[in-house]
C-alpha cells in the first residue's frame, strides 16, 4: 500500500504543478484579453494581408490573405533549408574526410576551419556576408561575369532562368526511369543470388536515366529555352539584369553563413563516422577477397553511415531551426514574414506565434520520428 | 609509363633528382609569388589553361622526383610521409601552399601592416588602404558596456571582479567545509550573483543611480545572460533528464514534452514569445523586466538540450550502478545524488560543454528583443553616419572575441575531462 502512495504522490503533485501553471496563464490571457477587446481566434488568416513579401517563390501580393503570407514565408524557409542542407553536407563531407587525410597540411586546414567556423555566432557570420563580404561585390554594370553566363553583383547573383515547355513530360519520363531501374536491381539481386552472375547494375541505371529524358527531347516533346540575364537600365544610375533569375544578397548570405557554419557540425560527424568502423572489419573484408570497391560500397559505408546519419540529421534540424535567423537581414523567411510583419499588423500575438512555434515543431518532431524509425530499420540485430 | 619512370626516383641517383626536385618545387612556388605580387608571368607564350596550371605541374614534377621510401635523409622521408605520399597529396599540399601564399600575406597586409589605430576620428583612417582600428578603439566602451553611462562602468567591472572572487572562494574550501561546496556554487553563488547585479549594475539603492536595462549591453551583456543561463539550465535540465528517465508514467511523460517542445523550435521564436505574447500571460498589473524574461527564455530553453545531453550519460552508466545502490538500502534521491549522477555526469561533460558554448553562442539573439550585446552594438556602430563603412573590422573584432571565448571554453571542458577521468 505504501509503495503505491509512494509512486502517486510525486505524480499526483507534478501533474498539479503543471496544471496550476497553465491554469494560471490561460486565466491571465483570458482576463488581459477581455481587458484589451481582442477576441481570441485564427480567422485573421482568411483577411487581406495588405502587405508586400521581397522574395516569394509563388505569386503573391498585398491583396492575399494571411494565410498566404504564411505560405509565402514557409516555402522561403524550406527554400533555404534544403540549399543550405545540400551545401552544408557537400562542404561536410569534404571538410570531414580531409580531417582524416594522411596529408598534414590538409588535415590541419581543415581541423581549423572546424574550429575558427564553429566558434563564433552563427548571427555574426550571417551579419559579417550580409554586411560585409556581399556588400564589397561590383555594382551590376561592372560586374565580370562568372563561369561565362552569371553574375556575382552587390544587388544579388544573376543566373539563367530555364524555360520549359511541357514539364511534367520531362517529370513523368524520369519516373519512369526510376521505376524500370527499381525492376533492373531486384532482376540483378535475384540473378546474383540464384545463379551467381552479375551485371553492371549501375551503368544501366545511369544509361536509363540519361536516354529515358532524352528521347523526351529529340521526338520534341519536351522544350527547354534558356534566358540569359541581360543588363538592363532601370535610371540614369541604376542597372540590373533583367530575363535571368536573380537571387537575392539575402539569400546568398543566408545559405552561405548557414552551410558554412553547419558544414563544421557534419564534418565532425563523418570524421567520427568513418573512425568508428574498426580496422579489422576492413581486414576482414580484404581477407575474404573483396575488391577494395566493393569493401567501400559493402563493408565500411553501411558501417559508417549507421554511426554518420543519426547526428548529421540532428545537424538538418538545427539547420533548419536556425534558418529563422533570416529575420535579421529581413529575409521573408516564416519568422520575418508571419512572426515579423503580420503580428505587427494583426496584433494577434498568441495566435502568430503559437502558429509559427507549431509549423516549426511538426517540423522537427516529423523528421525525428522518421530518424527514429530509420535508426530502428538499420539498427544490428544483435542475438 | 615509361617518362612517368623518368621521373622516379631510385637510391642510387637520388642525391641528382632531390636537388632538381626541390629546386623545380621552390621555381612552382617562386613562380605564383612573382605572378601574383608583382604581375611577372614568364609562361605567357603558352596556351591559357597551361600557362595557369604551370605551377602545379612544375611543383608536381618536383614533388614526384623526390619521393622515394626509405631516401635515408630523415627530413625528406618525413616530408614524403606527412605530405607526399602520393600524387593526389601532393597536389593539395601545393594548392594549399599556394593558396597560403596568395590570402596570408595581403591579409596581414589589411590588418597589421597598413592598418591605423591611431587619432580618434574617421581622418586618421583615410589615409590608408589597410584595416581601420581607430574605429574598435574609439566604440571600445560601447562594445563592452553598451549603453551604460560611462561614469558608472566602474561598477560593472566591480561586479565581475567580485563575481570572479566569489567563484575562488569554492576553490579555497578545504577539510569540513568542502562537503559544502555543491551547495555553494548550485544554491548560495547564484543569490550571491542576483543580489550584486541587481544592486551594483542595476543601481537604484545605496546611493548609485538607477541604470534601467534597456542602456546594459555590449560584452559584459553577453556574460550576465550567458551566466545566469548557464547557471540555471544545469540544475532544471538535471531534474528533466532524471524525470524522463522515471519510471513514473505521470512524470515522464511530462518530461517527454517539455523537452521535446523546446527542441523543436528555434530560440528566436521563443525569444519572441518572451517579449512579444509572455505579457499577455501575466496578471496585467505583474510586470517583469525585458532582460529578466529574456534569461528565463533562454533557461527555458537550454535545460532542454542540457537534459538530453544528461540523459545520454544516464544511459551509459550500466544497470549494475543502480542494482548496486539499490541494494545498499538507498532510496532514489540517495542513490541519484551519491551513485548514479557523480558518475553520469562525468561522462557527459564534452556534452555538457557543447551546450554551454551554443548558449553563449546564441547570446546575440536577444536583438530581437530589443537588447544589444557585442554584435547588436556592432550594428549599431555600423550605421552611425560618422563611422559608416567599417563593418568588416567590427565583425572581425567580434569574431576574434567570440572565437578567444568559446576556444578557451572548450579547452577548459577537455581539461575537466582528463581531470575527472576513471578507469571504467
Amino acid at each position: 500500500m505504501s509503495h503505491r502512495i509512494k509512486r502517486i504522490i510525486p505524480q499526483l503533485l507534478t501533474l498539479l504543478f503543471v496544471l496550476a501553471v497553465i491554469g494560471f496563464f490561460t486565466i491571465n490571457a483570458q482576463l488581459n484579453m477581455d481587458e484589451r477587446g481582442i477576441d481570441f481566434g485564427y480567422g485573421f488568416l482568411n483577411q487581406e494581408s495588405s502587405f508586400d513579401v521581397q522574395f516569394s517563390l509563388i505569386e503573391y501580393d498585398g491583396s492575399h490573405s494571411y494565410a498566404k503570407a504564411y505560405l509565402v514565408g514557409l516555402l522561403n524557409t524550406i527554400l533555404v533549408s534544403v540549399l543550405g542542407i545540400i551545401f552544408c553536407t557537400i562542404i561536410g563531407v569534404i571538410i570531414g574526410i580531409a580531417r582524416l587525410s594522411p596529408n598534414y597540411l590538409i588535415r590541419n586546414t581543415a581541423a581549423w576551419y572546424v574550429e575558427f567556423f564553429r566558434n563564433v555566432p552563427l548571427l555574426l557570420q550571417i551579419f559579417f556576408w550580409y554586411y560585409a563580404a556581399l556588400r564589397a561585390l561590383p555594382l551590376p554594370e561592372n560586374t565580370e561575369p562568372l563561369f561565362g553566363v552569371t553574375y556575382l553583383t552587390v544587388k544579388g547573383y544573376y543566373i539563367p532562368r530555364l524555360i520549359w515547355e511541357n514539364f511534367d513530360i520531362l517529370v513523368y519520363s524520369i519516373l519512369a526511369a526510376v521505376i524500370s531501374i527499381v525492376f533492373i536491381r531486384n532482376y540483378a539481386r535475384k540473378l546474383q543470388e540464384e545463379k551467381g552472375e552479375q551485371i553492371p547494375v549501375l551503368l544501366i541505371s545511369i544509361g536509363l536515366l540519361l536516354i529515358f529524358p532524352a528521347i523526351t527531347f529529340v521526338t520534341g516533346m519536351v522544350q527547354l529555352e534558356v534566358a540569359l540575364p541581360v543588363l538592363k537600365q532601370l535610371s540614369k544610375t541604376s542597372f540590373i539584369y533583367a530575363e535571368g533569375l536573380s537571387v537575392p544578397p539575402e539569400l546568398l548570405a543566408l545559405v552561405l553563413a548557414l552551410s558554412l557554419y553547419t558544414a563544421t557540425f557534419v564534418a565532425e560527424c563523418v570524421r567520427a563516422g568513418v573512425q568508428g568502423v574498426s580496422k579489422g572489419q576492413k581486414e576482414a573484408a580484404a581477407s575474404i577477397g573483396l575488391t577494395p570497391n566493393q569493401i567501400l560500397k559493402l563493408v565500411i559505408m553501411p558501417q559508417a553511415l549507421r554511426i554518420i546519419i543519426p547526428p548529421t540529421t540532428n545537424q538538418y534540424l538545427n539547420l533548419t531551426k536556425n534558418s529563422s535567423l533570416a529575420a535579421a537581414i529581413a529575409y521573408p523567411d516564416l519568422v520575418l514574414v508571419f512572426a515579423g510583419t503580420a503580428l505587427m499588423q494583426t496584433g494577434r500575438a498568441i495566435e502568430i506565434v503559437s502558429i509559427t512555434m507549431l509549423t516549426y515543431l511538426t517540423l522537427s518532431l516529423a523528421i525525428s520520428l522518421l530518424m527514429n524509425w530509420y535508426n530502428k530499420k538499420i539498427a544490428i540485430k544483435e542475438k | 609509363m615509361a617518362n612517368i619512370n623518368i621521373l622516379k626516383p631510385t637510391s642510387a641517383n637520388f642525391q641528382t633528382y632531390l636537388y632538381i626536385g626541390t629546386g623545380l618545387i621552390f621555381v612552382s612556388i617562386f613562380d605564383v609569388f612573382l605572378r601574383s605580387f608583382f604581375n611577372i608571368n614568364f609562361s605567357t607564350s603558352l596556351p591559357g589553361i597551361l600557362n595557369f596550371f604551370l605551377p602545379l605541374i612544375i611543383g608536381l614534377i618536383g614533388f614526384q622526383m623526390i619521393r622515394l621510401e626509405y631516401s635515408g635523409n630523415s627530413i625528406v622521408d618525413k616530408i614524403n610521409q606527412s605530405v607526399n605520399n602520393n600524387t593526389f597529396n601532393a597536389g593539395l599540399t601545393l594548392v594549399i601552399i599556394f593558396l597560403t601564399l596568395l590570402v596570408i600575406p595581403p591579409a596581414l597586409n589589411w590588418m597589421i601592416f597598413e592598418a591605423t589605430i591611431s587619432g580618434n576620428t574617421k581622418e586618421a583612417c583615410a589615409a590608408t588602404e589597410g584595416a581601420c582600428w581607430t574605429y574598435i578603439k574609439v566604440w571600445f566602451r560601447r562594445f563592452m558596456y553598451g549603453m551604460y553611462p560611462n561614469d558608472f562602468h566602474w561598477r560593472i567591472n566591480t561586479a565581475f571582479i567580485t563575481l570572479i572572487g566569489f567563484a575562488f572562494v569554492g576553490y579555497l574550501m578545504r577539510g569540513k567545509l568542502k562537503s559544502y561546496i555543491t551547495f555553494y556554487y548550485a544554491i548560495f553563488y547564484p543569490i550571491i550573483a542576483f543580489i550584486i547585479i541587481n544592486f551594483l549594475i542595476s543601481g537604484g539603492s545605496f546611493g548609485l543611480e538607477w541604470v534601467e536595462t534597456n542602456a546594459w549591453g555590449g560584452l559584459s551583456l553577453t556574460f550576465i545572460v550567458s551566466f545566469f543561463g548557464l547557471i540555471f539550465c544545469f540544475p532544471l535540465g538535471m531534474i528533466l533528464a532524471l524525470g524522463r528517465r522515471s519510471e513514473l508514467p505521470i512524470i515522464r511523460y511530462i518530461s517527454i514534452g517539455y523537452i521535446e517542445f523546446w527542441r523543436g523550435v528555434p530560440l528566436i521564436t521563443v525569444l519572441f514569445m518572451s517579449s512579444v505574447m509572455f505579457p499577455m500571460f501575466l496578471p496585467s498589473d505583474a510586470f517583469v523586466d525585458k532582460l529578466i524574461r529574456v534569461i528565463a527564455a533562454i533557461i527555458l530553453f537550454e535545460a532542454a538540450y542540457v537534459a538530453e545531453v544528461i540523459r545520454g550519460g544516464l544511459q551509459a552508466l550500466p544497470r549494475g550502478q543502480y542494482d548496486a545502490a539499490k541494494s545498499l538500502g538507498m532510496g532514489y534521491w540517495k542513490m541519484q545524488i551519491f551513485v548514479i549522477l557523480p558518475q553520469a555526469l562525468k561522462l557527459v561533460i564534452p556534452g555538457i560543454a557543447n551546450t554551454f558554448l551554443a548558449l553563449v553562442k546564441d547570446t546575440p539573439l536577444i536583438f530581437v528583443v530589443g537588447l544589444s550585446e557585442v554584435v547588436g552594438m556592432l550594428q549599431m556602430a555600423k550605421t552611425n553616419p560618422k563611422w559608416l563603412g567599417y563593418a568588416m573590422e567590427g565583425y572581425i573584432f567580434a569574431s576574434i572575441l567570440f572565437w578567444a571565448i568559446c576556444y578557451a571554453m572548450s579547452k577548459y571542458s577537455q581539461y575537466l575531462e582528463l581531470k575527472y577521468k576513471t578507469e571504467r
